[in-house]
């Protein structure tokens, strides 16, 4: 049985497709073709929602995007998408939706008692009532006012839908498939132009259907089907309903949502919407008009609505909003609903015109006042009668208000251009500059005639392909008709006893601008956040210019004195799942794997994420249940035998050219000049204020070619600031630089056990003994039988210790090799953690010490600063307040009670000397177990700490309470002399 | 925003990082007398101009060339692109 008492005959829906949604549980039908909308018209639907502060019932005011009261939560559980406008959601088989914003059923809402408090819930409220005392605001009030104001509410769930991101390129981007966008894109295409035409509706057409224009001699709708067909057959046009171009942004690049999945019960896997950047050679504008309404007492009432809006329903979407239909019009196109109404067979009860003269049209059957105007409306949860200026009272069911349009001119002040007053139209039209490669067409510009639609967007669209060296047809214009639009504007009814709204999505009335004007809040930027005029999901798209017009009257000054706010992107709301895209979860970023990866899962590592890496952070074995067991176990293994960790994280970059040594003399502090081929040599650079950048080691392969090794965390920064060195500073160095970060897998051999395993792995004609390749040697070897291979006499643990480095699509095998070979030692892998003990206990610098705050001097490598060259960094690093005596310098701490464990992030403090910032001489940086030592070390930095060895400082941190003795040691705890590594 | 490279012609901006000042290029000699107060202008006093301004972007995702950007800072047109070495060495700077 159908439950759709309000549908006409005809429509652009299709009656075979019937369609099952349910609205707040009540199960109700419409047709494919229908918006949840006007779905909810034909079953005679009024009521959809509360109001947003005084919990106002609330019906459907527009057809269109620019709805600012039927916002509905639209899906069930995680895929409920709070905040839907009906207008613009399509119907789909199995919808639910949900009215918001209400505490119990949205009949009868306990919270619209904040109505009848209405008195003290004026304009900035808030700023007066909730002053004082100040703990109450966060305490009481903004949780009440949280839950009892708003809009709908998430799922708090993840949001399980899919969304993708893409780039699109065209010669002619036409926003807007109405009239005027049509002819752009028809006349556009045929001149071989790349044109995407865009429409945020899901059939193109804009206004013609939901008017009964002719066209060429076919009824528009036919004429849009027809054009946007041919359309669809060019290979050169790509046509996009369903997507919002919300943004214009610099040098014609265009933001646009489309909604692939809205409208589909089951989006299949696919994408529910797709987020396009999309840059054009030029933009047409043909974004049509909005309509406007007129302020009177209690025009909120559901079953008020925009006259254009009655008109879509009935010509479109075959649904009456009402059955005995008032219209209220202050302009010549607000007739017309008036007309078409009456032509489909629904009673039409009267006609208000606050002009004088006579009738603009004959309705039959409809009263006819001219020189009145409505200024309130009864009923409780829908209209049920008008009262007039005059007195006189009319029972209706609808009430359709037309103030006139107002121009969708949002884009063109998306990079601060402003609108210009036309009061022929009584509204803003878009004015120079427009965004570069812009231009506009049509009701956009103010041109609301079908005809000057047409003409304009063809005109407009030829000039552009012009401009772009296309040859234009030249064909004749579609041809219609020139309608009027003749308009005297009336922005609220003076004669109103109760109040009036501006602004149905924050409940702004006319009360509400007068408070601002009295109050002194006078700009319109001012209005609008002291009001909220305009805010939110319909940013003010039917109220705004009825609030300035207001606020203008009140100040006695012109509309456009008054000014507008400013728009800003975007368009419509984008939802923040379609500007994440695929980048959410572990795809938030993209993220890379050692070569070593894959043997490493397979031992069970646990993995870390280091800069734009997963690392294994330590590989625990059977029995291990605690981190630290393994990390331990790991570290001693390393100590005692041999170790082997992958390193390919570490930036690599190779240098060549006749000036490579000058090069490195310039960026690194210390002297590489006189490097010897197959030597490598530990270096530090600084910014070029004098703070230390980051550390390395720079191998010297041949006579003309180094590698250069940098930290992982800074080997993208690295490589920019040396290729800026060498374009930008000395351009004529003979020096090329590239990253091979990617292109070896290296891995550090580390122990006592570790020339003995790598004896077994690297081929025999190349000598690894202490003498053939002593500590800090480098060179270009093979290992298993021939494959090339690059050895590093280098030792970050402190231990006996090589890396060595295989081109990256070696790395598992490598690994695997090593392991095997170790077998016999009992070799370990061993994790970032192990990595970073074993660091600690050589007291080497990391990541925490090269902090961006701390000198060359400040890591007790001040002396290794050239004063014999120019360096990066080098002058400013002379500067006093940088050469303190009483600077920090970089130390070991051991706890005096042993049994305490450091942590990073704890300041120094004297003892004695009271726990404040005026005593702070240094803080922690880096902690670990030592199992070397059996107990917990640091390094820090302290107030001239190489000159404090074996004092007793207080280790504290008030926001822990911790506060403990620590004895200030030197950096090295392990093998101090640098024995074990020269071994 | 739209960068014309100019070996490589139009690019999103997104494939480049940005640096700073084109000034940036002409740093001071280090063994002048005043050399410290050169550095201290060199590396921390900027003009902000409200209108044309040159600048450094390097090519990161692209073929690392760094560019001087001659761009508008009101409207954010771009003017000019050039190599930033071939600006170097105009500025006279060669090893």
């Amino acid at each position: 049985m159908s439950t759709q008492d309000n549908r006409l005959s005809g429509g652009l829906i299709d009656r075979e497709r019937p369609l099952r949604f349910r609205f707040n549980g009540e199960e109700l039908q419409g047709f494919q073709g229908d918006t949840v909308a006007s779905a909810l018209v034909a079953n005679g639907v009024k009521l959809v929602g509360r109001s947003f502060k005084y919990h106002r019932p609330r019906g459907i005011l527009t057809a269109g995007s620019e709805e600012p009261n039927a916002l509905l939560t639209i899906g069930e559980g995680a895929y409920a998408e709070p905040n839907t406008r009906a207008t613009v959601a399509e119907l789909y088989d199995g919808l639910s939706a949900k009215s918001q914003n209400h505490r119990g059923p949205l009949g009868f809402d306990v919270m619209a008692v904040n109505d009848f408090l209405s008195p003290f819930l004026s304009a900035g409220f808030y700023y007066k009532t909730f002053m004082w005392p100040r703990a109450f605001w966060e305490k009481l009030y903004e949780p009440i006012i949280r839950k009892s104001a708003g809009l709908g509410a998430l799922s708090g769930e993840p949001d399980p839908s899919s969304y993708d991101k893409g780039f699109l390129h065209c010669d002619l981007l036409v926003i807007g498939a109405g009239p005027a966008g049509l002819a752009a894109a028809r006349s556009a295409a045929r001149a071989g132009a790349k044109v995407i035409l865009a429409d945020e509706d899901f059939r193109f057409g804009g206004r013609l259907n939901a008017e009964t224009y002719e066209i060429d001699g076919r009824p528009g709708a036919v004429w849009a089907e027809d054009t946007a067909k041919a359309l669809a057959e060019m290979e050169n046009v790509r046509l996009m309903p369903r997507t919002t171009v919300y943004g214009a942004y610099d040098h014609g690049v265009y933001g646009a949502l489309e909604r692939t999945g809205d409208h589909l019960p089951d989006t299949d896997g696919k994408p529910r919407q797709v987020l396009w950047r999309i840059y054009t050679k030029r933009a047409l504008l043909c974004a049509g008009a909005t309509e406007r309404p007129i302020a009177f007492g209690d025009n909120d009432r559901p079953g008020v609505m925009l006259a254009s809006a009655v008109r879509s329903y009935a010509n479109r979407f075959a649904a009456t909003p009402g059955k005995r239909i008032a219209v209220f019009t202050n302009n010549d196109d607000g007739w017309r609903t008036a007309s078409d109404l009456a032509a489909r067979g629904v009673e039409v009860a009267a006609v208000i015109d606050p002009r004088d003269g006579s009738p603009r049209a004959e309705i039959p059957g409809a009263s006819v006042f001219m020189g009145d105007a409505v200024a309130g409306t009864k009923g409780r949860k829908a209209i049920r009668e008008i009262t007039l200026a005059s007195g006189r009272s009319l029972a209706v069911d609808c009430l359709a208000v037309s103030g006139g349009w107002n121009p969708n001119l949002q884009l063109t002040c998306h990079q601060r251009g402003k609108p210009a007053w036309n009061a022929e139209i009584a509204a803003f039209v878009p004015a120079d500059p427009l965004p570069v490669g812009m231009s506009v067409a049509g009701a956009a510009r103010g041109a609301l005639s079908l005809q000057a639609a047409l003409t304009e967007g063809q005109a407009k669209a030829e000039a552009a392909l012009s401009d772009l060296g296309f040859k234009v047809s030249g064909e004749p214009v579609p041809a219609s008709s020139d309608e009027s639009f003749a308009v005297t504007p009336l922005w609220h009814v003076k004669e109103s006893k109760r109040r009036a709204w501006v602004d149905l999505q924050n409940d702004v009335t006319v009360k509400d601008v007068k408070l601002a004007h009295q109050e002194g809040f006078l700009s319109v930027e001012h209005l609008k956040r002291y009001t909220t005029l305009g805010m939110a999901t319909d940013q003010g798209k039917t109220a705004n210019v009825l609030g300035l017009a207001i606020m203008a009257e009140q100040r006695g000054i012109s509309i456009p004195e008054a000014g507008t706010t400013i728009f800003r992107p975007p368009y419509t709301p984008v939802p923040i799942g379609a500007l994440a895209g695929r980048a959410r979860g572990k795809d938030f970023r993209p993220y890379r794997l050692t070569p070593s990866h894959d043997w490493a899962e397979e031992q069970g590592a646990v993995f870390v994420e280091a800069g734009a890496w997963m690392r294994a952070q330590y590989f625990p074995r059977e029995g291990e249940t605690h981190w630290r067991q393994s990390v331990d176990r790991e570290v001693s293994t390393t100590r005692n035998s041999v170790g082997v960790c992958d390193v390919t994280t570490l930036g690599k970059v190779d240098i060549q050219g006749r000036d490579a040594a000058e090069f490195l003399n310039r960026v690194y502090i210390n002297g590489f000049a006189k490097l010897a081929v197959g030597k490598t040599r530990y270096g530090m650079m600084l910014r070029e204020d004098g703070i230390a950048m980051d550390d390395g080691t720079t191998a010297r392969l041949g006579e003309t070619h180094y590698v250069m090794t940098t930290t992982t965390a800074n080997a993208g920064p690295v490589f920019r600031h040396l290729e800026f060195c060498r374009q930008c500073l000395w351009p004529d160095l003979d020096v090329h630089l590239i990253s091979t970060t990617d292109g070896w897998a290296q891995f550090a051999v580390a122990g006592p056990n570790a020339r003995k395993l790598l004896q077994k792995v690297v081929d025999a004609e190349f000598d690894i003994s202490n003498e053939g390749f002593p500590f800090m040697a480098c060179g270009e070897i093979t290992v298993c039988g021939g494959t090339p291979a690059r050895l590093f006499r280098i030792s970050f643990s402190g231990e006996l210790a090589y890396e060595i480095a295989v081109p990256a699509r070696y790395g598992d095998a490598l690994i695997r090799v090593l392991m095997q070979a170790g077998e016999e030692f009992g070799v370990t892998p061993y994790g970032t953690e192990a990595l970073g003990v074993m660091r600690i206990e050589k007291g080497h610098a990391a990541g925490a010490e090269l902090c961006g705050t701390t000198t060359a001097q400040d890591l007790g490598m001040g002396r290794m600063v050239s004063k014999k060259k120019d360096c990066i960094g080098n002058t400013l690093s002379e500067r006093p307040e940088l050469n303190r005596e009483d600077g920090l310098r970089l130390v070991g701490f051991r706890p005096v009670d042993k049994s305490h464990a450091l942590k990073a992030g704890w300041h120094f403090v004297s003892k004695g000397s009271p726990t404040d910032m005026a005593h702070d001489e240094g803080w922690m940086t880096s902690v670990a177990f030592s199992p070397s030592l059996g107990h917990s070390i640091g390094l820090g930095f302290i107030k001239s700490g190489d000159t404090r060895m074996g004092e007793i400082v207080r280790a504290v941190s008030p926001a822990t309470d911790s506060d403990i003795e620590v004895e200030i040691v030197p950096s090295h705890f392990v093998d101090p002399e640098g024995e074990r590594l020269r071994g | 925003m739209i960068i014309n490279h100019p070996l490589l012609g139009p690019r999103d901006s997104a494939e480049f990082t940005y640096l700073g000042d084109a000034s940036l290029i002409e740093r001071p000699d280090w063994q002048a007398e005043d050399a410290a107060d050169q550095f201290h202008d060199y590396l921390y006093l900027r003009d902000n101009p409200a209108g044309e301004h040159r600048e450094l972007w390097f090519h990161e995702q692209g073929d690392r060339s760094w560019l001087v950007v001659t761009r508008n800072t009101l409207t954010h047109e771009i003017t000019k692109v050039e190599l930033a070495r071939d600006v170097a060495r105009s500025l006279g700077r060669s090893r």
